[in-house]
Protein backbone atom coordinates (compact mmCIF):
# COMPACT_ATOMS: atom_id res chain seq x y z
CA UNK A 1 0.00 0.00 0.00
CA UNK A 2 2.20 3.25 -1.33
CA UNK A 3 0.87 6.63 -0.44
CA UNK A 4 2.25 7.73 -3.60
CA UNK A 5 -0.57 8.44 -6.42
CA UNK A 6 -0.16 5.97 -9.74
CA UNK A 7 -0.16 8.16 -12.76
CA UNK A 8 -2.41 6.27 -15.03
CA UNK A 9 -1.74 7.06 -18.95
CA UNK A 10 -3.72 5.86 -22.03
CA UNK A 11 -1.32 5.25 -25.16
CA UNK A 12 -3.34 5.48 -28.41
CA UNK A 13 -2.53 4.79 -31.81
CA UNK A 14 -5.12 7.08 -33.48
CA UNK A 15 -6.08 6.41 -37.54
CA UNK A 16 -5.67 4.41 -40.06
CA UNK A 17 -1.33 4.06 -40.36
CA UNK A 18 -0.56 0.76 -38.70
CA UNK A 19 2.79 1.85 -37.16
CA UNK A 20 2.59 1.27 -34.04
CA UNK A 21 6.41 0.52 -33.12
CA UNK A 22 6.93 3.96 -31.76
CA UNK A 23 3.42 3.60 -29.14
CA UNK A 24 4.72 0.11 -27.92
CA UNK A 25 8.32 1.77 -27.14
CA UNK A 26 6.83 4.43 -25.30
CA UNK A 27 4.43 2.73 -23.70
CA UNK A 28 7.02 0.30 -22.75
CA UNK A 29 8.83 3.06 -21.38
CA UNK A 30 5.76 4.13 -18.99
CA UNK A 31 5.81 1.20 -17.85
CA UNK A 32 9.09 1.00 -16.57
CA UNK A 33 8.71 4.48 -15.51
CA UNK A 34 6.33 3.16 -12.97
CA UNK A 35 3.15 4.31 -14.86
CA UNK A 36 -0.63 1.93 -15.22
CA UNK A 37 -0.46 2.46 -19.26
CA UNK A 38 -2.99 1.50 -20.67
CA UNK A 39 -2.81 0.30 -24.30
CA UNK A 40 -5.57 -0.17 -26.70
CA UNK A 41 -4.11 -1.30 -29.73
CA UNK A 42 -4.16 0.53 -33.20
CA UNK A 43 -6.51 2.58 -35.94
CA UNK A 44 -8.53 3.93 -32.92
CA UNK A 45 -11.09 6.58 -33.03
CA UNK A 46 -10.63 9.86 -31.97
CA UNK A 47 -14.33 8.73 -30.17
CA UNK A 48 -12.96 5.10 -28.85
CA UNK A 49 -9.94 7.18 -27.56
CA UNK A 50 -11.75 9.62 -25.67
CA UNK A 51 -14.17 6.59 -24.49
CA UNK A 52 -11.27 4.69 -22.76
CA UNK A 53 -9.75 7.57 -21.43
CA UNK A 54 -13.13 8.23 -19.29
CA UNK A 55 -13.75 4.85 -18.63
CA UNK A 56 -10.12 4.43 -17.65
CA UNK A 57 -10.11 7.77 -15.42
CA UNK A 58 -6.81 8.17 -16.76
CA UNK A 59 -4.80 11.56 -16.30
CA UNK A 60 -2.70 11.46 -19.20
CA UNK A 61 -3.56 10.28 -22.76
CA UNK A 62 -0.82 10.30 -24.94
CA UNK A 63 -1.12 9.83 -28.85
CA UNK A 64 1.12 8.75 -31.66
CA UNK A 65 0.52 10.18 -34.79
CA UNK A 66 2.47 9.39 -38.27
CA UNK A 67 -0.65 9.63 -40.82
CA UNK A 68 0.47 13.40 -41.14
CA UNK A 69 -3.20 13.99 -39.85
CA UNK A 70 -2.40 15.51 -36.40
CA UNK A 71 -3.59 18.81 -37.36
CA UNK A 72 -7.27 16.96 -37.27
CA UNK A 73 -6.53 14.35 -34.80
CA UNK A 74 -5.01 16.06 -31.66
CA UNK A 75 -7.99 18.73 -31.39
CA UNK A 76 -10.66 16.85 -32.29
CA UNK A 77 -9.73 14.19 -29.04
CA UNK A 78 -9.53 17.55 -27.16
CA UNK A 79 -12.90 18.93 -27.75
CA UNK A 80 -14.24 15.44 -27.26
CA UNK A 81 -12.26 15.38 -23.77
CA UNK A 82 -13.51 18.66 -22.81
CA UNK A 83 -17.22 17.61 -23.63
CA UNK A 84 -17.19 14.47 -21.65
CA UNK A 85 -16.07 16.49 -18.67
CA UNK A 86 -12.35 15.42 -18.88
CA UNK A 87 -10.66 18.70 -19.72
CA UNK A 88 -8.69 17.93 -16.39
CA UNK A 89 -6.79 15.17 -18.79
CA UNK A 90 -3.20 16.22 -20.48
CA UNK A 91 -3.35 15.29 -23.95
CA UNK A 92 0.16 14.38 -25.20
CA UNK A 93 2.07 13.24 -28.05
CA UNK A 94 4.44 11.99 -30.62
CA UNK A 95 5.40 11.79 -34.33
CA UNK A 96 6.13 13.24 -37.31
CA UNK A 97 4.74 16.94 -36.63
CA UNK A 98 6.51 20.01 -38.24
CA UNK A 99 7.50 22.67 -35.58
CA UNK A 100 4.81 25.23 -36.79
CA UNK A 101 2.07 22.73 -36.42
CA UNK A 102 3.58 21.87 -32.95
CA UNK A 103 3.25 25.74 -32.02
CA UNK A 104 -0.41 25.78 -33.48
CA UNK A 105 -1.39 22.75 -31.91
CA UNK A 106 -0.04 23.88 -28.36
CA UNK A 107 -2.39 27.04 -28.80
CA UNK A 108 -5.30 25.40 -28.61
CA UNK A 109 -4.42 23.29 -24.90
CA UNK A 110 -2.33 20.42 -26.22
CA UNK A 111 0.20 19.68 -24.21
CA UNK A 112 3.95 19.34 -25.87
CA UNK A 113 4.12 17.06 -28.48
CA UNK A 114 7.69 14.82 -28.89
CA UNK A 115 9.11 14.64 -32.63
CA UNK A 116 11.42 11.51 -33.59
CA UNK A 117 14.50 10.71 -31.55
CA UNK A 118 13.45 12.25 -28.48
CA UNK A 119 14.68 9.89 -25.69
CA UNK A 120 11.84 8.03 -23.96
CA UNK A 121 13.02 9.74 -20.90
CA UNK A 122 11.55 13.49 -21.91
CA UNK A 123 8.60 12.27 -21.93
CA UNK A 124 8.08 10.61 -19.03
CA UNK A 125 9.85 13.95 -17.01
CA UNK A 126 7.61 15.96 -18.87
CA UNK A 127 4.70 13.68 -17.59
CA UNK A 128 6.15 13.53 -14.16
CA UNK A 129 6.17 17.22 -13.90
CA UNK A 130 3.00 17.88 -15.21
CA UNK A 131 1.27 15.41 -12.55
CA UNK A 132 2.97 17.05 -9.81
CA UNK A 133 2.06 20.07 -10.94
CA UNK A 134 -1.48 19.55 -11.08
CA UNK A 135 -1.46 17.60 -7.96
CA UNK A 136 0.33 20.74 -5.52
CA UNK A 137 -1.92 23.63 -6.94
CA UNK B 1 -26.92 1.00 9.99
CA UNK B 2 -24.15 1.90 11.66
CA UNK B 3 -22.18 4.60 9.39
CA UNK B 4 -18.44 4.73 8.64
CA UNK B 5 -17.56 8.31 8.68
CA UNK B 6 -18.83 11.68 7.70
CA UNK B 7 -18.89 12.15 4.06
CA UNK B 8 -16.95 14.72 3.03
CA UNK B 9 -18.26 17.30 0.29
CA UNK B 10 -15.56 15.88 -2.55
CA UNK B 11 -17.19 12.53 -1.74
CA UNK B 12 -20.84 13.65 -1.67
CA UNK B 13 -20.15 15.21 -4.81
CA UNK B 14 -19.18 12.00 -6.73
CA UNK B 15 -21.74 10.06 -4.80
CA UNK B 16 -24.25 12.17 -5.82
CA UNK B 17 -22.51 12.02 -9.90
CA UNK B 18 -22.64 8.10 -9.03
CA UNK B 19 -26.02 8.16 -8.56
CA UNK B 20 -27.23 9.97 -11.34
CA UNK B 21 -25.85 7.23 -13.48
CA UNK B 22 -22.99 9.36 -14.55
CA UNK B 23 -19.92 6.98 -16.35
CA UNK B 24 -17.30 9.86 -15.27
CA UNK B 25 -18.57 9.41 -11.45
CA UNK B 26 -18.52 5.72 -12.24
CA UNK B 27 -15.10 6.06 -13.35
CA UNK B 28 -13.59 8.54 -10.46
CA UNK B 29 -15.12 6.57 -7.98
CA UNK B 30 -12.91 3.73 -8.91
CA UNK B 31 -10.07 5.72 -8.69
CA UNK B 32 -10.66 6.91 -5.39
CA UNK B 33 -11.66 2.91 -4.34
CA UNK B 34 -8.61 1.57 -5.73
CA UNK B 35 -6.16 4.30 -4.47
CA UNK B 36 -7.91 4.05 -1.28
CA UNK B 37 -7.80 7.36 -1.48
CA UNK B 38 -10.08 9.69 1.36
CA UNK B 39 -13.68 9.00 1.78
CA UNK B 40 -13.17 5.70 0.32
CA UNK B 41 -15.36 3.41 2.89
CA UNK B 42 -17.73 5.78 3.04
CA UNK B 43 -18.22 5.36 -0.22
CA UNK B 44 -18.36 1.63 -0.75
CA UNK B 45 -20.29 1.77 2.45
CA UNK B 46 -23.33 3.95 0.59
CA UNK B 47 -22.95 2.06 -2.49
CA UNK B 48 -23.03 -0.99 -1.02
CA UNK B 49 -25.91 -0.83 1.23
CA UNK B 50 -28.59 -2.88 -0.89
CA UNK B 51 -26.52 -5.50 -1.03
CA UNK B 52 -25.17 -7.94 -3.96
CA UNK B 53 -26.99 -7.65 -7.05
CA UNK B 54 -25.26 -8.41 -10.09
CA UNK B 55 -24.49 -11.77 -11.32
CA UNK B 56 -20.83 -11.86 -11.34
CA UNK B 57 -18.66 -14.19 -13.56
CA UNK B 58 -15.08 -15.07 -13.25
CA UNK B 59 -12.75 -15.89 -15.54
CA UNK B 60 -9.75 -17.35 -14.94
CA UNK B 61 -6.57 -19.32 -17.06
CA UNK B 62 -3.18 -19.22 -18.05
CA UNK B 63 -1.39 -16.17 -19.69
CA UNK B 64 -2.65 -16.26 -23.58
CA UNK B 65 -5.89 -18.74 -23.09
CA UNK B 66 -7.65 -16.10 -24.90
CA UNK B 67 -9.52 -14.87 -21.76
CA UNK B 68 -10.10 -11.37 -22.90
CA UNK B 69 -11.10 -12.94 -26.34
CA UNK B 70 -13.71 -14.91 -24.81
CA UNK B 71 -14.93 -11.62 -22.52
CA UNK B 72 -15.51 -9.89 -25.57
CA UNK B 73 -17.29 -12.59 -27.23
CA UNK B 74 -19.22 -12.59 -23.75
CA UNK B 75 -19.87 -9.50 -23.93
CA UNK B 76 -21.43 -8.96 -27.10
CA UNK B 77 -24.04 -11.86 -26.50
CA UNK B 78 -24.98 -10.36 -23.28
CA UNK B 79 -25.90 -7.08 -24.52
CA UNK B 80 -27.90 -9.26 -27.62
CA UNK B 81 -30.28 -10.37 -24.46
CA UNK B 82 -30.07 -6.40 -23.55
CA UNK B 83 -28.08 -6.76 -20.68
CA UNK B 84 -25.22 -4.22 -19.49
CA UNK B 85 -22.45 -5.33 -18.80
CA UNK B 86 -19.67 -4.12 -16.19
CA UNK B 87 -15.78 -5.66 -16.90
CA UNK B 88 -13.19 -5.58 -14.79
CA UNK B 89 -9.92 -7.03 -16.54
CA UNK B 90 -6.43 -7.78 -14.75
CA UNK B 91 -2.84 -7.12 -15.42
CA UNK B 92 0.55 -7.25 -13.63
CA UNK B 93 2.22 -4.59 -12.18
CA UNK B 94 5.62 -4.90 -12.59
CA UNK B 95 7.65 -5.99 -8.62
CA UNK B 96 10.66 -4.29 -9.84
CA UNK B 97 8.92 -0.64 -12.15
CA UNK B 98 5.58 -0.35 -10.13
CA UNK B 99 4.54 0.11 -13.92
CA UNK B 100 1.89 -1.83 -15.67
CA UNK B 101 0.87 -2.24 -18.99
CA UNK B 102 -2.64 -3.20 -19.22
CA UNK B 103 -3.91 -4.36 -22.41
CA UNK B 104 -6.73 -6.27 -22.24
CA UNK B 105 -8.76 -3.40 -23.90
CA UNK B 106 -6.62 -4.47 -27.56
CA UNK B 107 -9.16 -7.84 -27.62
CA UNK B 108 -12.53 -5.25 -26.48
CA UNK B 109 -12.41 -2.81 -28.90
CA UNK B 110 -15.38 -4.23 -30.76
CA UNK B 111 -17.19 -3.75 -28.07
CA UNK B 112 -15.60 -0.56 -26.08
CA UNK B 113 -17.92 1.87 -27.89
CA UNK B 114 -20.95 0.12 -26.79
CA UNK B 115 -22.86 2.61 -24.20
CA UNK B 116 -23.93 -0.78 -22.56
CA UNK B 117 -20.73 -1.62 -21.34
CA UNK B 118 -18.12 -0.41 -19.41
CA UNK B 119 -14.50 -1.91 -18.98
CA UNK B 120 -11.77 -1.27 -16.15
CA UNK B 121 -8.41 -2.08 -16.41
CA UNK B 122 -6.93 -2.54 -12.75
CA UNK B 123 -3.17 -2.93 -12.49
CA UNK B 124 -2.17 -5.72 -9.27
CA UNK B 125 -0.69 -3.04 -7.51
CA UNK B 126 1.56 -5.97 -5.96
CA UNK B 127 -1.08 -8.33 -4.85
CA UNK B 128 -0.58 -12.01 -5.16
CA UNK B 129 -4.44 -13.72 -5.77
CA UNK B 130 -4.53 -12.93 -9.45
CA UNK B 131 -6.94 -10.03 -9.03
CA UNK B 132 -6.16 -6.58 -7.53
CA UNK B 133 -5.89 -5.70 -3.65
CA UNK B 134 -9.40 -3.93 -4.79
CA UNK B 135 -10.66 -5.85 -7.34
CA UNK B 136 -13.87 -7.26 -5.27
CA UNK B 137 -14.26 -3.54 -4.29
CA UNK B 138 -14.41 -2.47 -7.60
CA UNK B 139 -17.18 -4.73 -8.56
CA UNK B 140 -19.27 -3.87 -5.72
CA UNK B 141 -19.09 -0.44 -7.72
CA UNK B 142 -20.22 -1.88 -10.55
CA UNK B 143 -22.86 -3.68 -9.28
CA UNK B 144 -24.27 -0.83 -7.16
CA UNK B 145 -24.08 1.63 -10.56
CA UNK B 146 -26.57 -0.59 -11.97
CA UNK B 147 -24.93 -3.40 -14.25
CA UNK B 148 -26.79 -6.36 -14.05
CA UNK B 149 -23.67 -8.28 -15.31
CA UNK B 150 -19.69 -8.23 -14.10
CA UNK B 151 -17.39 -10.19 -15.92
CA UNK B 152 -14.14 -10.27 -13.98
CA UNK B 153 -10.61 -11.30 -16.01
CA UNK B 154 -7.99 -12.20 -13.78
CA UNK B 155 -4.28 -12.42 -15.20
CA UNK B 156 -2.96 -14.95 -16.24
CA UNK B 157 -3.19 -17.36 -13.46
CA UNK B 158 -0.58 -20.45 -12.58
CA UNK B 159 -1.56 -23.27 -9.66
CA UNK B 160 -2.39 -20.42 -6.93
CA UNK B 161 -3.61 -17.37 -7.57
CA UNK B 162 -7.38 -18.48 -6.60
CA UNK B 163 -8.91 -15.00 -5.13
CA UNK B 164 -11.42 -14.65 -7.55
CA UNK B 165 -13.09 -17.30 -5.83
CA UNK B 166 -13.75 -14.76 -3.33
CA UNK B 167 -15.05 -11.89 -5.73
CA UNK B 168 -17.43 -13.98 -8.48
CA UNK B 169 -20.36 -16.04 -8.32
CA UNK B 170 -19.58 -18.35 -11.21
CA UNK B 171 -15.74 -19.06 -11.91
CA UNK B 172 -14.88 -20.22 -15.65
CA UNK B 173 -11.65 -21.44 -16.24
CA UNK B 174 -10.51 -21.34 -19.35
CA UNK B 175 -7.62 -23.49 -20.49
CA UNK B 176 -5.98 -24.33 -23.71
CA UNK B 177 -4.44 -27.82 -25.45
CA UNK B 178 -0.93 -25.61 -25.27
CA UNK B 179 -1.62 -25.51 -21.34
CA UNK B 180 -0.45 -29.29 -20.50
CA UNK B 181 -2.51 -31.99 -19.52
CA UNK B 182 -4.72 -32.35 -17.23
CA UNK B 183 -2.51 -33.33 -14.54
CA UNK B 184 -1.37 -29.77 -14.78
CA UNK B 185 -4.72 -28.38 -13.64
CA UNK B 186 -5.14 -31.44 -11.20
CA UNK B 187 -1.82 -30.39 -9.33
CA UNK B 188 -4.18 -27.63 -7.14
CA UNK B 189 -6.35 -25.24 -7.41
CA UNK B 190 -7.63 -24.72 -10.87
CA UNK B 191 -9.48 -27.85 -10.60
CA UNK B 192 -11.01 -27.14 -7.10
CA UNK B 193 -12.42 -23.47 -8.03
CA UNK B 194 -13.94 -24.21 -11.56
CA UNK B 195 -17.55 -24.31 -11.95
CA UNK B 196 -17.47 -24.43 -15.59
CA UNK B 197 -14.48 -25.58 -17.33
CA UNK B 198 -13.91 -24.18 -21.07
CA UNK B 199 -11.19 -25.61 -23.61
CA UNK B 200 -11.11 -22.60 -25.76
CA UNK B 201 -8.79 -22.38 -29.05
CA UNK B 202 -10.97 -25.65 -29.67
CA UNK B 203 -10.26 -26.10 -33.39
CA UNK B 204 -6.18 -26.52 -32.29
CA UNK B 205 -5.04 -30.28 -32.17
CA UNK B 206 -4.99 -31.86 -28.28
CA UNK B 207 -8.17 -30.04 -27.53
CA UNK B 208 -10.34 -33.52 -27.71
CA UNK B 209 -7.32 -35.27 -25.76
CA UNK B 210 -7.34 -31.82 -23.24
CA UNK B 211 -11.39 -32.32 -22.77
CA UNK B 212 -11.56 -36.12 -21.90
CA UNK B 213 -7.93 -35.98 -19.69
CA UNK B 214 -9.95 -33.03 -17.79
CA UNK B 215 -13.68 -35.15 -17.43
CA UNK B 216 -11.62 -37.91 -16.36
CA UNK B 217 -10.42 -35.84 -13.51
CA UNK B 218 -13.25 -34.29 -12.64
CA UNK B 219 -14.25 -37.77 -12.11
CA UNK B 220 -11.86 -38.83 -9.99
CA UNK B 221 -12.79 -36.04 -7.60
CA UNK B 222 -16.29 -36.65 -7.56
CA UNK B 223 -15.17 -40.63 -6.92
CA UNK B 224 -16.54 -41.83 -10.08
CA UNK B 225 -13.47 -42.25 -12.08
CA UNK B 226 -13.95 -45.57 -13.72
CA UNK B 227 -17.56 -44.74 -15.26
CA UNK B 228 -15.93 -43.92 -18.76
CA UNK B 229 -13.58 -46.55 -19.10
CA UNK B 230 -15.18 -49.38 -21.41
CA UNK B 231 -15.06 -53.09 -19.86
CA UNK B 232 -11.48 -54.60 -20.05
CA UNK B 233 -10.14 -57.81 -19.99
CA UNK B 234 -13.60 -59.14 -19.69
CA UNK B 235 -14.69 -57.13 -16.44
CA UNK B 236 -16.54 -53.94 -16.51
CA UNK B 237 -14.99 -52.30 -13.88
CA UNK B 238 -18.06 -49.56 -13.78
CA UNK B 239 -20.49 -52.19 -13.57
CA UNK B 240 -18.55 -54.18 -10.93
CA UNK B 241 -18.04 -51.79 -8.71
CA UNK B 242 -21.36 -50.03 -8.96
CA UNK B 243 -23.18 -52.10 -6.26
CA UNK B 244 -20.60 -50.94 -3.77
CA UNK B 245 -21.58 -47.17 -4.29
CA UNK B 246 -25.11 -46.16 -3.14
CA UNK B 247 -25.22 -43.55 -5.89
CA UNK B 248 -24.09 -43.47 -9.34
CA UNK B 249 -23.59 -39.27 -9.64
CA UNK B 250 -21.10 -38.19 -12.42
CA UNK B 251 -18.44 -35.92 -11.71
CA UNK B 252 -20.68 -34.03 -8.91
CA UNK B 253 -19.59 -31.54 -6.53
CA UNK B 254 -20.28 -32.81 -3.05
CA UNK B 255 -23.61 -29.91 -3.16
CA UNK B 256 -24.83 -31.49 -6.75
CA UNK B 257 -23.53 -28.93 -9.30
CA UNK B 258 -21.37 -31.48 -11.83
CA UNK B 259 -18.72 -29.26 -13.23
CA UNK B 260 -19.04 -29.26 -17.42
CA UNK B 261 -16.27 -29.21 -19.63
CA UNK B 262 -16.71 -27.10 -22.59
CA UNK B 263 -15.17 -26.30 -26.05
CA UNK B 264 -15.24 -22.74 -27.70
CA UNK B 265 -13.15 -20.78 -30.20
CA UNK B 266 -13.88 -17.15 -29.00
CA UNK B 267 -12.66 -15.70 -32.35
CA UNK B 268 -15.84 -17.25 -34.35
CA UNK B 269 -17.71 -17.64 -31.62
CA UNK B 270 -18.25 -21.22 -31.46
CA UNK B 271 -19.08 -22.45 -28.44
CA UNK B 272 -19.81 -18.93 -26.50
CA UNK B 273 -23.89 -19.04 -26.98
CA UNK B 274 -23.44 -22.53 -25.03
CA UNK B 275 -20.88 -21.26 -22.49
CA UNK B 276 -23.59 -18.42 -21.75
CA UNK B 277 -26.61 -21.02 -21.25
CA UNK B 278 -24.34 -23.41 -18.71
CA UNK B 279 -23.43 -20.21 -16.47
CA UNK B 280 -27.08 -19.25 -16.47
CA UNK B 281 -27.91 -22.85 -15.50
CA UNK B 282 -24.64 -22.78 -13.25
CA UNK B 283 -26.98 -19.57 -11.75
CA UNK B 284 -30.10 -21.10 -11.27
CA UNK B 285 -28.40 -23.75 -9.52
CA UNK B 286 -26.45 -21.39 -7.39
CA UNK B 287 -30.07 -19.79 -6.63
CA UNK B 288 -32.08 -23.08 -5.97
CA UNK B 289 -29.52 -25.09 -4.05
CA UNK B 290 -28.73 -22.19 -1.43
CA UNK B 291 -25.24 -21.90 -2.83
CA UNK B 292 -25.83 -18.32 -3.79
CA UNK B 293 -26.12 -17.58 -0.45
CA UNK B 294 -23.72 -19.56 1.49
CA UNK B 295 -20.94 -17.62 -1.20
CA UNK B 296 -21.56 -14.18 -0.35
CA UNK B 297 -22.06 -14.82 3.14
CA UNK B 298 -18.12 -16.03 2.82
CA UNK B 299 -17.75 -12.87 0.88
CA UNK B 300 -19.06 -10.76 3.43
CA UNK B 301 -17.08 -12.49 5.98
CA UNK B 302 -14.01 -12.52 3.96
CA UNK B 303 -14.40 -9.01 3.55
CA UNK B 304 -14.93 -8.16 7.30
CA UNK B 305 -11.96 -9.68 7.75
CA UNK B 306 -10.23 -7.57 4.97
CA UNK B 307 -11.16 -4.92 6.31
CA UNK B 308 -10.58 -5.01 9.73
CA UNK B 309 -6.86 -6.69 9.03
CA UNK B 310 -6.16 -3.45 7.00
CA UNK B 311 -7.31 -1.05 9.70
CA UNK B 312 -5.74 -2.84 12.11
CA UNK B 313 -1.83 -2.40 10.23
CA UNK B 314 -2.49 0.81 9.87
CA UNK B 315 -3.66 1.59 13.22
CA UNK B 316 -0.47 -0.11 14.52
CA UNK B 317 2.21 1.36 11.96
CA UNK B 318 0.92 4.56 12.65
CA UNK B 319 1.73 4.62 16.18
CA UNK B 320 5.33 6.00 16.69
CA UNK B 321 4.96 4.14 19.81
CA UNK B 322 5.38 1.19 17.79
CA UNK B 323 7.75 2.26 15.25
CA UNK B 324 10.22 2.81 18.10
CA UNK B 325 10.08 -0.68 19.06
CA UNK B 326 10.56 -1.78 15.94
CA UNK B 327 13.48 0.26 15.36
CA UNK B 328 14.73 -0.50 18.42
CA UNK B 329 13.62 -4.47 18.13
CA UNK B 330 16.16 -4.50 15.14
CA UNK B 331 19.37 -3.30 16.87
CA UNK B 332 18.50 -5.67 19.45
CA UNK B 333 18.16 -8.49 17.43
CA UNK B 334 21.48 -7.36 15.61
CA UNK B 335 23.29 -7.35 18.88
CA UNK B 336 22.06 -10.57 19.94
CA UNK B 337 19.88 -9.73 23.15
CA UNK B 338 16.35 -10.66 21.37
CA UNK B 339 14.56 -12.58 18.55
CA UNK B 340 11.53 -11.37 16.14
CA UNK B 341 9.32 -13.01 18.53
CA UNK B 342 10.24 -11.03 21.54
CA UNK B 343 10.39 -7.95 19.70
CA UNK B 344 6.64 -8.84 17.95
CA UNK B 345 5.54 -10.07 21.53
CA UNK B 346 6.93 -6.59 23.24
CA UNK B 347 4.64 -4.25 20.11
CA UNK B 348 1.63 -6.96 20.74
CA UNK B 349 1.18 -5.88 24.40
CA UNK B 350 1.79 -2.34 24.03
CA UNK B 351 -1.09 -2.59 21.31
CA UNK B 352 -3.08 -4.25 23.28
CA UNK B 353 -2.46 -2.08 26.39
Amino acid sequence: MSDERKIRILVAKPGLDGHDRGAKVIASAFRDAGFEVIYTGLHQTPEMIVNAAVQEDVDVVAMSVLSGAHMTLFPRVKELLDESGADHVLLTGGGIIPEDDVAALEERGIGRLFGPGTPTTAAIEYVREWFAAQNTA
Amino acid sequence: MTPVEPLDTTTAELLERFRDGKIPGLARAISVVEGERSGFQSLLHTVMAGGPQAKRVGVTGPPGAGKSSLVAAAATSYRERDERVGVVAVDPTSPYSGGALLGDRIRMNDIAMDPGIFIRSMATRGSLGGLATTTKEVVDLMDGFGFPRVLIETVGVGQTELEITAAADTVVVVLVPESGDAIQAMKAGLMEIADIFVVNKADRPGSARLVKELRQALHLRAGSALKDIPAHHGVDLGQAMKKERTTDAPATEPEGWSVPVLTTNALTNDGVDKLLRTIDEHRSWLEESGQLEVRRRDRAEGRIRDVVNRELMRIAWRRDEVVDLLREGVEEIAGGEETPYSVARRIVEVLLR
